[in-house]
């Protein structure tokens, strides 16, 4: 049992890209997509959302990331309606969208639990975090 | 003179119709400012509105359940902001009345209050970030005074509906502070935002309703 992955895009592509390069590095977590609308056209989805959090969450939890800020509200809103139960456990968390997901994939995948999934995705945006962002000039 | 459930149908249908026939400008308002695709989503999900309440039976259900139905569809099949924004909205309006069987002037009041404190704190946008919480607050204190002054149910949208147009377009000269629009800075000036603008038509259609 890992802490999953949602990765909810606007995109499908996008999304589904991401989930590819993520999950190089982390094969044993869960990592779900929700890109696009369900016709493949940008946007959204609520249903995809909820869709993805059940895959990716087994009980451990999940964490989700999103690359804008309506994605944000439509997942939000997803975790709403989840049992309270489960909505304790879904985490949206603001990081960046591709090293977040890179960080959160391996930091599950070494087994850790949802307090350092969430940290891993957070310190991606440390300039001291993976993704030598330490080379960045001030 | 209130509204029941037969009524509160008529005036979502009544908001479905003028979605559509705004469709096209909609989209071509959040062209200028934003991803293009206000008009298409609104429209998409208050169609899938109208056939939901062509499956309810209005002899069971009350007012607060066609607003439940009314939110839980477009969070569904909306696919931008405005999907969890109206959701939202309508969800906290249904909350709101509760199991009551008509709506009167009060009550109305009290939805559109819960419906802007759901969008707030949804978008976490306050007054003048040009959103549609700029077509909601003066709708609101609006339907307030219009309650307080002893006006119907009509009278009281009618109200909030005319408050809602000035605040959408008083939005015009603002910069975006909140959503896709505010990355274009000082670039957002000068267009009205289209949530403010379809809130202000969504507002007129159910006044209209209420009056017609």
């Amino acid at each position: 049992m890992t802490v999953g992955l949602i990765l909810v895009s606007h995109s499908r592509e996008l999304a589904q890209g991401l989930a590819a390069v993520a999950g190089q590095m982390a094969p044993s977590v869960t990592i779900a997509t929700a890109g696009g609308l369900e016709d493949g056209s940008i946007g959204t989805s609520f249903e995809l959302i909820t869709t993805a959090i059940e895959k990716a969450d087994s009980g451990d939890g999940a964490i989700l990331l999103y690359d804008l800020g309506s994605g944000y509200l439509t997942a939000e809103t997803a975790v709403e309606f989840l049992e309270p139960e489960q909505a304790e456990r879904v985490v949206i968390v603001d990081a960046p969208f591709v090293l977040g997901a890179v960080s959160a994939a391996i930091a599950a995948h070494v087994g850790g639990d949802l307090r350092s999934v969430i940290a891993g995705a957070l310190d991606a945006r440390s300039a001291d975090g993976p993704g030598g962002l330490r080379a960045v000039p001030e | 003179m209130s509204c029941d459930t037969a009524g509160t149908v008529a005036a979502i249908r009544a908001v479905a119709s003028t979605v559509a026939e705004h469709r096209v400008e909609l989209t071509h308002l959040d062209r200028d400012i934003g991803d293009g695709d206000h008009g298409e989503n609104l429209a998409r999900g208050f169609t899938a509105v109208v056939s939901k309440l062509d499956g309810l039976d209005e002899s069971t259900a009350i007012p607060g359940d066609v607003l439940k139905l009314v939110a839980t569809t477009l969070i569904s099949t909306v696919g931008g902001a405005a999907g969890p924004l109206f959701g939202t909205a309508f969800l906290r309006a249904a909350t709101s009345v509760g199991k009551a069987e008509t709506l009167d002037a009060a009550a109305v009041v009290t939805a559109l209050t819960a419906a802007r404190d759901g969008v707030v704190a949804r978008g976490k946008a306050e007054s003048g970030d040009k959103t549609m919480v700029d077509a909601l607050t003066p709708a609101v204190t609006a339907a307030k005074e219009a309650a307080g002054d002893g006006a119907d149910v009509g009278k009281v949208l009618a109200a909030a509906a005319d408050a809602a147009t000035a605040g959408a377009a008083a939005t015009t000269p603002l910069q975006a502070r909140k959503g896709r629009a505010s990355y274009l800075g000082e670039r957002s000036k000068g267009h009205p935002d289209p949530g403010a603008t379809s809130t202000g038509y969504l507002l007129q259609a159910l006044a209209a309703a209420a009056n017609g």
